[in-house]
Parts: structure tokens; sequence; C-alpha cells
């Protein structure tokens, strides 16, 4: 019997469990009744590491998930450092254009005021050598630049023409140890010749030591070269130290302050008069108006600006139609209508076509100028209501002029003519007053044409 | 792994080497097993089809090559199983028993080592597992349940080719007599 039952003991172990199985069932079955032990039990021992592995697998889930997370913020981050890194390059970029468009308007306004003869250039390039001062510009003989003549921008003088080659000339700055000028204190009215030092501020030389000149006074060119018409600015005394017989002032040249990029060539110089008041030394900017403060004539002045872009005088003629039908723009409600932008507007004013604001300002309707404009010796007799209005000394007429030098039509004609000049050089500007009364220094009375050999020195 | 050559027939008993695992293993194996089966479709339904505890009593079957062990295993996998299931106790525990019981004789016989026995006897069981319990269904609970034998056969060989693999890694837990 115990060897039957080692023999079949496989299957008997099978049958009997099979067996035990059965009737497990059977009884589940028969007594629609779950055996809820066991399966107690099983969900005892299951659940728990089910719960391990729910927040293995939840907190694996939101490891990774925090890290593509983290990981896209790091790559939105790139992102946004570039379009910032982008968009500060484009802002550099843009603040240049903005500052080489007021720049170019201010020569513009400067070149359309004063009363000199003057060719736009633009500072194409400097000298190989390393001590000298030159810089080229991109003007030659070609546009009619001549040796000899005089560099300058709406800052002060800049310097001359030693070379004048076809499509190029080269220009001595007054920081070049071979340069010399005459000037003229503003206030101590005290003469002396302007020197180049090799740095970047420049010497009066021969001031004797009488003469009561202090630091920051203006300087202005005398016109006794014959080179740099009386008026133009030269620089603001830096220091003065007395000396026998004369005394060391040291001048910081406003003409180069803000950098060289457009120069003007002054084609046939015209003396100015010195004006009396300070000078402001800010750079030159034309900012915009402050709103509401420009006066009802400014304003119809503004529309009739010509130096303004098209949008300005879109602008201008939008803001004429509106004051012609009395709509004010930005209000009213949706669907109410228009004003009317196909109207005729009187001539003359803001309504005129684009084509007609092409016509230069006349010296008593400047246009907009700088905030800070340098000396208003290169400014008409009436100033411009914006600027910070130095008038001609009362003492002191302006500068002799010849009778050929801008009074005449033709000759205004011919200056419109040079080709370079913005449109707003005026033909119809107004040569100042002759300066023939007492007191006033000697000034030279045919117009100044440049000299075949420029004296470097005085 | 070895494997015996390239004969599929083991000569004798003493040629067939049963091999041992610890008990924390096959416990542990065993618990993975109920595990993935009610864990995992929850998250990838896809895995649904594999039915991880149906090749673990295989295994230790086929490794074991003791009937006993074979049918125990089966038993205690099945009715764990049921417990978690829906069913009454004992239908998954009858077929697994079989199953463990058939898979251990087999692997007296067989060299259950070879990677395409292990694939064809993990289909066969499979195959016998299924229909012996929708039998089962159908006798004992007198359930109209369909018998898709065009399904299962897919299944079967799906659960076979993992099974394989499944084998593969469980050899590395085994022990030498």
């Amino acid at each position: 019997m115990e060897s039957l039952l080692n023999r079949y003991r496989n299957i008997t172990v099978l049958l009997l469990v099979i067996f035990a199985q059965l009737v497990l069932l059977a009884v589940q079955v028969k007594n629609d009744r779950d055996v809820r032990l066991m399966r107690v039990w099983a969900v005892t021992a299951v659940t728990p590491v089910a719960r391990a592995a729910e927040m293995l697998r939840s907190g694996s889930f939101a490891l990774v998930r925090n890290y593509i997370l983290l990981r896209d913020a790091n790559d939105e981050n790139r992102k946004l450092q570039e379009e910032l890194g982008r968009l500060k390059l484009e802002n550099n970029f843009l603040k240049n254009e903005l500052n080489t468009a007021d720049r170019a308007k201010a020569l513009s306004v400067f070149q359309a005021h004063t009363p000199s003869k003057t060719l736009a250039a633009n500072v194409i390039g400097t000298s190989a050598g390393p001590d000298s001062k030159l810089v080229f510009v991109d003007r030659g003989s070609v546009a009619g630049v001549e040796r000899g003549m005089a560099v300058v921008t709406p800052d002060g003088i800049v310097g001359k023409i030693v070379a004048a080659y076809p499509t190029a000339s080269e220009v001595l700055l007054i920081t070049d140890p071979d340069f010399a000028a005459g000037v003229i204190g503003q206030t101590s009215q005290a003469r002396g010749t302007l020197k180049g030092d090799g740095t970047p501020v420049c010497k009066v030389d021969y001031v004797t030591a009488e003469e009561k000149v202090k630091a920051g006074e203006w300087f202005y060119t005398s016109g006794d070269d014959r080179i740099f018409p009386r008026g133009f600015p030269v620089g603001v005394v830096q220091s003065v130290r007395r000396a026998q017989p004369f005394q060391e002032i040291l001048l910081e040249p406003s003409g180069l302050q803000h950098g060289l990029d457009d120069v003007l060539i002054l084609i046939e110089g015209v003396h100015q008069a010195i004006p009396e008041n300070a000078v402001a030394g800010g750079p030159v900017y034309i900012a915009p108006p402050a709103p509401g403060s420009q006066p009802a004539d400014e304003q119809a002045n503004s529309q009739t600006n010509n130096s303004g872009t098209e949008a300005d005088k879109l602008h201008a003629r939008y803001k004429a139609i509106g004051q012609a039908e009395g709509h004010t723009f930005g209000e009213g409600v949706p669907g109410s209508k228009p004003p009317d932008f196909n109207i005729k507007l009187p001539t003359g004013g803001a309504a005129a076509p684009a084509g007609a604001g092409n016509q230069p300002p006349t010296a008593g309707q400047p246009p907009r100028q700088p905030a800070s404009s340098p000396p208003a010796a290169a400014a008409p007799a009436t100033p411009p209501v914006s600027t910070p209005a130095p008038t001609a000394k009362s003492n002191q007429a302006p500068a002799q002029s010849p009778p050929a030098r801008g009074g005449s039509g033709e000759d205004a004609a011919k200056r419109s003519n040079s080709g370079t000049a913005p449109a707003a050089a005026a033909p119809s500007r107004q040569p100042p007053p002759p300066l023939n009364s007492p007191g006033t220094p000697t000034a030279p009375s045919a117009p100044l044409k440049p000299k075949s050999q420029p004296p470097d020195e005085l | 792994m070895t494997y015996s050559g390239g004969r599929v027939l083991l000569g004798s008993q003493g040629e067939s080497q049963a091999s041992r695992f610890r008990i924390w293993v096959m416990i542990s194996i065993g618990l993975a097993a109920i595990l993935f089966q009610v864990y995992v479709p929850l998250f990838f339904p896809i895995l649904s089809f594999l039915e991880m505890p149906l090749l673990v009593v295989v295994y230790f079957a086929f490794m074991r090559r003791s009937q006993i062990v074979g049918l125990t295993v089966g038993a205690l996998m099945g009715l764990a199983q049921d417990s978690l299931s829906k069913k009454p106790l004992g239908m998954f525990g009858i077929s697994k028993t079989l199953v463990g019981y058939f898979a251990a004789s087999v692997g007296v016989r067989l060299d259950v080592d070879h990677p395409v026995i292990r694939f064809l006897l993990a289909m066969a069981f499979y195959f016998f597992h299924y229909f012996f319990y929708w039998m089962m269904s159908r006798a004992l609970l007198n359930q109209q349940v369909a018998f898709e034998l065009q399904r299962t056969s897919v299944l079967a060989l799906l659960n076979a080719m993992v099974g394989v693999a499944l084998f593969h890694f469980l050899d590395r837990f085994r022990q030498a007599a």
C-alpha cells in the first residue's frame, strides 16, 4: 500500500489539490457566497506592494515630468535670452539710426540757416599716421571742394581741407598740431590763435596777459585767417594759466565733441555775428515738442515744415483736415462719421501736397531747431522758437557780407544747385546784415574764398 | 544557460538537473507576476494580453522538474489570481494546477533549457490553460463563453515570445543543484 502511494504520489497530490479546489468552487457556486477570507489574504498581501509600486511609479513619472518641464523651461529661457539679445541689438541699431537721422536733420537745419554756402559730406576714413589728426570726407574737387576750405558742424569748426582729390578730400582736424585758426573770445573779445595739440584739447596762443579770459568762456572764429568765417563756434575754455607774455589757454573744441560722421564744407563762407549769450554745450538733438507747448503759429509753421518725413507731412495734413472739419481724432464712438480726407485745404496750409512741402523754410519761419543747438551765430537773425535764442550783440552788427553772397536770387539758386545740400538749404535764405558797425573786428569785405595755399600757421 | 546539445529529449531521469531557487526569490517572482497582472494594465492596457502568472508557473515547473512543486506553485498562483478577480476561487487555481503539473512532467522529459522548446511549450501551455479555463467556465459555471481560437492562438504566440525572454531573465536567479 505504501509503495503504491509512493508510486502514485504525484498524481494523488494533484487529484487532492484539484478536488479541494473543486469543492471550494462548488461551495461558492452552490451557496452563491464568496470565500472572503482568501480574498482578504490576497488583497492584504498584494496591496502594500502595489502601493509602493504606485508611489515609485508616480514619483518616477513626476521626476521625469519635472525634468522635461525643467528642460523645456531651460530651452524657453535660452530662446528668450536669444530673443532679448536680438532685440537689444535691434534696439541699439534703431537708436543709432535715430541718432544718425537726428544728426542729419540737425545738419540740414544748420545748413539751411547758415548764410554760408555749404556742402554736406560724410567722414569716410582717417589718416594712417599715428600722430596726425586727419580724416577723409567723401566730397572732392568734382563736387567743388578746394584746398583751404573750412569744415564745420553745427557744434563748431572741425578743420580745414588740406588736400582735395576728385572724389574725396583730406581734412586737417583742429586738434592736429599743424592746425591754426584765428579765434576771438565771446566775452573778453580776446583775440588769439587756435592751435592743435595732438590731444583732444586745443590751445589758444598769443593772448596777452592783460586779456581777461576765464574758464568756461566760448571762443569763436574771428575771421582773421580768411579760412573760417567769423562767428563759428570753436570751443569752450577749459583752463587758463597766466603767464608772460602770453596766457596758456586750453580749449575744448566743440565741433569734435559728438564724434565725426557728417560735416559741412564751407564752399563760400559768410561772416556772422558772435552771439552775446552763453552757449549750451549739449549734444545736437532735435527733441519732439512738448505736448501742448507748441504755439499756434509754430504749429502752422510746422505744418509747412518740409524737413520732416512723409509721415510728418501726412500727419500734418490730417491734423489740418481735422481742424478744418472740427474733428478731433481719437474721439467719437465707433461707427461715427469720419472726417472727409478728400477735401481741399487752403494752399500753403498743412493740406498742401507732399511735393509742396519740399520748399525750403524761410528765414522767418525756420524748421524745428535742435533743443540745444550750438551757437546761434549759425542761426539767422530771427532765431527759431525752440532754440535758446542768443541774439546778435547790439553793439556788433552781423558780419559784412558781400553782395553776391546769398542775397541775390541768382546766388541762392546757385547755392541750391550744389546738389549735395539737403532740400532744406533755402534758396530764400537771407544773409545777415553787414558787419560794419563800430567796435566790430575787422571782417573781410569780400567773400571768403579758399586760398590756394592756406597757411598752416597764422 | 547551458543547452544539452541538439537533443530535445532527455535520455534518463538523471540527465535532467533540477534547478533550485531560494524561497524568497520564488515568492518575490510570484508576487511580482501577480502585481504585474493587476497593476500594469491599469497604465498600459496594451500589456493586458500578458499572462505573467501562467508564465511564472510554467517556468518554475520546468526548472524544478517536480510535479508536486509545479502543481503547488500553480495552485497558489491560480488562487491568488482568483482572489484578485471577480471569478469564483478555483477557476484559475485548477487550470494552473494542471498546467504546473503537466509542465513539470514535460520538464522531466524534455530539455526545457532550449529556447525553442521553451517557446513551443509556453505557447502550448497557454493554449491548454485557456482551453481548460473555457471548458470549466462552461461546465462548472454554466457560462456560455465562446472559445476564440484565432485570438487565443495569437495571444499564445505573443505570450510565448515574452515567455522566452522572461525565462531567460529568470534563469539568473536559479542556483545549481
